[in-house]
Parts: C-alpha cells; sequence; structure tokens
C-alpha cells in the first residue's frame, strides 16, 4: 500500500495537465458543495436568530386555545395574567403580548388583520416598541414593511380599524403608524399592527389580560400553569428546520449533479488507462506485480485526485468560504417574494463536521468510480498489454 | 548437472488462435539451460525468441507440453506465484524498453527495488551501482522522453539487474546501442554472470551479442535448429 502511494503520486504528478485538469473540477465541487451547504446551515442559523430576536424570545406560554393559524381562536385565546408569572412580568423578565383579530381599512378597502398589544417598554423583542411609548391623541402603532407595502401605509399616515371587544360588540378607531420596522420574520412582518398593550386591554375591555407570554432568557424548567401551554425555543424554531430539511433535500440534487461532473472526468480518465496505459501495466506484471496490486494503484491513483483535490481546495477554497462568511451571499432576487424567514444577505455558517463530510464522500465515491475500470485494467493478458495491441 | 538445470522445457507447444483456426508460434521445443549459463536464442524475424522467453518468464503458459523454471512448472503456477517469480528471479530487458514514461530515470531502476521492499540507503546504493554499469549516473532526473533510444535501453538494463536477479531474459537488449555501449554492457552482464551466477538469456539477431554468447540456440519457425555450446 505504501508502495502503491509512492508510485500513485508519480504516476498523477507526472501525468501533468490531465492530473491538474481532473484535481481542478473535483475541488470545484469540493468548495462549491461547501458553500452551499454552509448557506443552508447560515440561513437555518439566520432564520433562528431572527425568530428568536423577533418573535419568540427564550421560549413562551400560550394559552390553551391560542392557534397562530386560525385567527379564529383568538377570541377565546385570552386570561387573566396568572400569579406566578407577575413577578418576572415586573422585572421586565417575562412579556405579556394580547392578540386579537381586528380588520383595517387601507384605501377604504377591509382587509382583516391581527392587533397585537405589546408592552412599550419590553426589552425583549427587537421590535421598536419605544415608538409607541408617545403622548397623542390617536392611537400609535407600528408596522412590518411587507404589511405597509400591502396596504400602502406609511410612516405618519393615519387608518381606521375595526374589532369586537369581549363581549363580541363592534367598535373602530383611528390609528397612527409611528413606524415601519424591517425584519425577516415573515409572521411578524405579515397582517400584525403592533399598539400598545393597555390600549388594546381597554380597547377589547380585556383588563389584565394576555395571549402570550414571551420569556426573555431560556430556562430549562418552567412549571406547568393551568390554561397556559408551555412553548420551548426548540418547539417554536421547528418550522425552521422542516423548513431547511426540504430546501436540503432539494439541493442534494445540485450536489448529486456536481459529483457526477467530477466523476464523470475521473471515469473516464481511468477508461482511457486501460488504452492509453496498457504497456506500463504490463511492465508492472512483468516486474512482479500482481493483478490485485494493479487494481489497488489504480484505484489509489483515482483516489489521489480528491486528496489533491481536497488540497488544491484548501488553497483557494479556504479564503474564498471565509470571505463568504464574512460579507455574504446577497441573493439575486428579493428575498420578501420567497414568503419565508429568508433574510436577502445570507451567511454561510461551516462547521467542522460539514467539511469532513464532504471530504469523505467525495474520496469514497472517487475511490468507488476508479475501482471499476482498474478492474478491467487488471484483467489483460500481460504479455498483450506488453506490446501494447489491445484496442 | 541435473540440480544445477535452472530451465527445462519439455515438447513445448503454444500456438496462438488466428481468426478459427491456429498459428504455431513454438513447435516442440525442448531444452535446458543450467544455472550461470550465458545463452542466446538466434532466429528470423517471428521465429518464436519472444514468445519463449515469455513463457520462460512466466508472462505466458504453453498450450502445451512442460516448462520449468527454478523448480516451479510455469503452466500449473497461480498468478499470484508467478509475480512473485518475476519479482524475486527474474530480471526482462524488453524489445521495446517498456520503460514508466512519466518516472524519472531513477525512479524506474528503483521499481523492481520498491517492490522487494529494499530500504532508501540500501535502494539508493543499488541503484547509483546499476545505473554505473550502463554509464548512465549523469542522467538520473531524465524522464524517458528526454532520452535517446541507446540511453532508454540502457535504463532498462540497468532497472532488470538492478536486484541481481538469478535470470535476465533479454529481448534484442542491444538493438539500439553503439558499438562501445554494447561492448560495455555486455562486459558487465558477463561480468554479474560469472561474480554472480547470474543466468542469462537473450533473444537477439545483433552479431555483437552473438560473439558474447557462450551457448547458441538457432530457432526457426518454432523449432530449434541449431543448439551451439562454445
Ligand atoms: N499474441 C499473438 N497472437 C498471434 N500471433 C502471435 C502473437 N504473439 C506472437 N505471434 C506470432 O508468433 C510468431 C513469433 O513471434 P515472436 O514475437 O516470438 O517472434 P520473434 O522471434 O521475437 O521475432 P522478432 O525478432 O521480430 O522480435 C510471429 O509470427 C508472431 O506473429
Ligand atoms: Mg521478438
Amino acid at each position: 500500500m505504501k508502495i502503491a502511494l509512492k508510485l500513485a503520486y508519480r504516476n498523477l504528478l507526472g501525468a501533468g495537465l490531465r492530473t491538474w485538469l481532473n484535481v481542478i473540477v473535483l475541488s470545484f465541487s469540493f468548495v462549491i458543495i461547501i458553500w452551499m451547504k454552509g448557506i443552508i446551515i447560515g440561513w437555518d442559523y439566520q432564520a433562528k436568530t431572527d425568530m428568536t430576536n423577533w418573535e419568540i424570545g427564550g421560549g413562551q406560554y400560550w394559552h390553551e386555545n391560542y392557534d397562530p393559524f386560525d385567527p379564529f381562536t383568538f377570541a377565546e385565546s385570552h386570561g387573566t395574567i396568572p400569579e406566578p408569572l407577575k413577578k418576572e412580568i415586573a422585572l421586565g423578565e417575562t412579556e405579556p403580548t394580547l392578540i386579537v383579530s381586528g380588520h383595517i381599512y387601507p384605501q377604504g378597502r377591509m382587509i382583516p388583520i391581527t392587533l397585537v398589544g405589546i408592552n412599550p417598554e419590553q426589552k425583549i423583542l427587537k421590535l421598536p416598541t419605544h415608538m409607541l411609548d408617545t403622548q397623542i391623541t390617536t392611537i400609535p402603532a407600528i408596522i412590518g414593511l411587507s404589511s405597509s407595502r400591502n396596504f400602502k401605509l406609511g410612516k405618519g399616515d393615519n387608518v381606521s380599524i375595526r374589532w369586537r371587544d369581549v363581549n363580541g360588540m363592534f367598535d373602530a378607531t383611528e390609528i397612527l403608524i409611528t413606524d415601519v420596522f424591517n425584519c425577516n420574520v415573515p409572521s411578524v412582518e405579515n397582517g400584525k399592527i403592533f399598539m400598545p398593550l393597555k390600549k388594546l386591554q381597554e380597547m377589547v375591555v380585556m383588563e389584565n389580560e394576555a395571549t402570550i407570554f414571551t420569556f426573555k432568557n431560556e430556562k430549562t424548567e418552567r412549571e406547568a400553569i393551568e390554561g397556559w401551554t408551555l412553548k420551548t425555543k426548540e418547539d417554536l424554531t421547528k418550522s425552521v428546520d422542516d423548513l431547511i430539511k426540504t430546501k436540503n433535500a432539494g439541493q442534494s440534487v445540485l450536489y448529486a449533479v456536481l459529483l457526477f461532473l467530477a466523476m464523470l472526468a475521473i471515469f473516464d480518465t481511468q477508461v482511457l488507462s486501460i488504452f492509453r496505459r496498457q504497456k506500463e501495466i504490463g511492465t508492472y506484471v512483468a516486474l512482479g506485480y500482481t493483478r490485485r496490486e494493479v487494481v489497488v494503484l489504480f484505484t489509489v491513483e483515482g483516489a489521489m485526485y480528491s486528496i489533491l483535490a481536497a488540497i488544491t481546495s484548501a488553497i483557494y477554497g479556504i479564503p474564498f468560504l471565509i470571505w463568504q462568511a464574512n460579507v455574504g451571499w446577497t441573493m439575486p432576487i428579493d428575498s420578501s417574494e420567497f414568503g419565508m424567514a429568508i433574510a436577502q444577505t445570507l451567511y454561510p455558517v461551516y462547521s467542522a463536521g460539514l467539511i469532513i463530510t464532504t471530504v469523505v464522500i467525495i474520496v469514497i465515491v472517487t475511490t468507488v468510480v476508479s475501482y471499476w475500470p482498474a478492474k478491467k485494467i487488471a484483467k489483460m493478458n500481460p504479455t498483450e498489454a506488453l506490446r501494447g495491441k489491445i484496442q | 548437472m541435473e540440480n544445477t538445470s535452472i530451465i527445462q522445457t519439455k515438447e513445448l507447444v503454444k500456438k496462438f488462435p488466428i481468426g478459427k483456426s491456429f498459428f504455431t508460434a513454438l513447435n516442440g521445443i525442448n531444452l535446458s539451460f543450467d544455472k550461470g549459463e550465458f545463452a542466446g536464442l538466434i532466429g528470423p524475424s517471428g521465429s518464436g525468441k519472444t514468445t519463449l522467453l515469455n513463457i520462460i518468464g512466466s508472462l505466458d503458459t504453453p498450450t502445451s507440453g512442460d516448462v520449468t523454471v527454478l523448480g516451479h512448472s510455469v503452466g500449473k503456477l497461480s498468478a499470484k506465484q508467478a509475480a512473485r517469480l518475476r519479482k524475486e528471479q527474474f530480471g526482462f530487458i524488453f524489445q521495446s524498453y517498456n520503460l514508466l514514461a512519466v518516472h524519472n530515470v531513477y525512479e524506474n531502476v528503483e521499481f523492481p527495488l520498491l517492490l522487494l521492499k529494499y530500504n532508501a540507503n540500501e535502494r539508493k546504493k543499488m541503484i547509483m551501482d546499476a545505473l554505473s554499469w550502463v554509464g548512465l549516473t549523469d542522467k538520473i532526473k531524465s524522464k524517458p522522453p528526454q532520452l535517446s533510444g541507446g540511453e532508454c535501453q540502457r535504463v532498462a538494463i540497468a532497472r532488470a539487474m538492478v536486484k541481481r536477479p538469478s535470470l535476465v531474459l533479454a529481448d534484442e537488449p542491444t538493438a539500439n546501442l553503439d558499438a562501445v555501449n554494447s561492448h560495455n554492457i555486455l562486459q558487465t552482464m558477463l561480468k554479474l554472470n560469472e561474480e554472480l551466477k547470474t543466468t542469462f538469456l537473450f533473444a537477439t539477431h545483433d552479431e555483437k551479442v552473438i560473439n558474447y554468447l557462450k551457448r547458441k540456440i538457432y530457432l526457426l519457425d518454432g523449432k530449434v535448429d541449431k543448439d551451439v555450446i562454445k
């Protein structure tokens, strides 16, 4: 094996340009696969970070009737702030929010919307709630950028909203948009109007009530509270994981194509060897190589392409990947059209595991691809091979 | 003398398939070589010299008859045993050199020693010795495509002799050499033959070689025509 490594190395370096072409094709696969995987991991990481910062904090209690995907549950999903949470709320370590469905009337259209009451002084979420902390006659409200586009509402605009109070009575008022924020979490950006919690509680006559409690810190142990469901950060980010999984599966096709192209180059070289190198093979046999040793040599040569490719990739790939991790990759299309948690610029994140698996997979696949033609090579009759007459 | 005989062929026949029929390249060869012989197969082109060398070298098997080399019956050796025999006992010099084109002179000569697992120091010494026999110590870094035909031939000779095999099978080893080089190499071969009792079996029609041979076997149409011992 040591001899095979030495000979394979000499043969590859001696072959010059042909070797380097194969190596470069393979090394592109390395770098692109690692980069793409890195983007996916970076996306997952970014989506979770954004969700944490903008929506879920360190986890939440949900009112047992609350279902974010069914606005009809909102009328039933509110309850008085439970005693055990009051201390944390006073310290600002937990923030209550009240969620109510209503309608908005931009330019005379009537559009269903979710009204969210939130404490203007809260520090847990990145929402610019301090913009709600003003003394004006109309009710201050903030909305996300995509809502602002949909409703054609900007900062400083007034708009009417309508809702039902706890007794089912309709009421309406004007609100003033005091800020438009930009975040990458669609469920925060879309169809929600944030207003001061106290105000909303008054409007719907739900004094001291809330739908959700958001924690600042991710505590491992949280007591069960009657009527409220604990949603850990893990539960809440599961949707991101699922999304990433499907994306990842989609990308696998691309990896397969890349790998296939690289393997084709190696395979081609190996198959050509059967013809081009038969005299050489005959010579190995005449000098005392067994068939098995010839197979090993040619397989090692094939595998060595991927080792050389890994080294080449390291030379230009590491600076490239680091640079990408710093400047990120800005998507050529508008990310808001995705309708999912994605930033316009993604920063790839690479793990040792990712790099090691990629290298191992490529080395294994190259070895397998080299083995098959090598077996054919070794079947040659040595005297025929020596004469170099096999066509 | 029986115990010093290292090659014996009995009624050796080799046929090659040509379409539906056969071409008989060797037709009943009975020969015996003792250890330390310096013998040559002489004959016109197509008389079967290379074919006979290949079978003796266990690269090919007889169609019928028997060949015993160093106590092994060539037809009955497994591929692995044959490879081992070639690796440990035989040195081949091919009509068309068969050097490894991407390896330099040093590496080409090193190859048989790598297979025999000599360490780097031993290898170096043996390689330099072999290259000095053929007068190529100044070209160790050159690759075969950069060498003349004669130089390639000399590398091939060095490669065959470097491990000091018990049997050297040389197919037209001097075909591309001038008189001076042929003479030098044959002197070296004779020296190895005398000092190490290395057996040499040539295939040639080169007068320069024939004059050095201690035994001349004339082949004609796959048969032994004359067997002359000096
Ligand atoms: N694999 C083969 N298939 C068919 N015929 C073959 C094969 N190998 C050799 N022959 C034939 O056997 C005969 C002997 O060939 P061989 O190579 O032994 O001749 P040679 O004496 O070495 O000739 P030269 O001096 O030209 O090298 C030739 O006629 C050749 O065409
Ligand atoms: Mg010949």
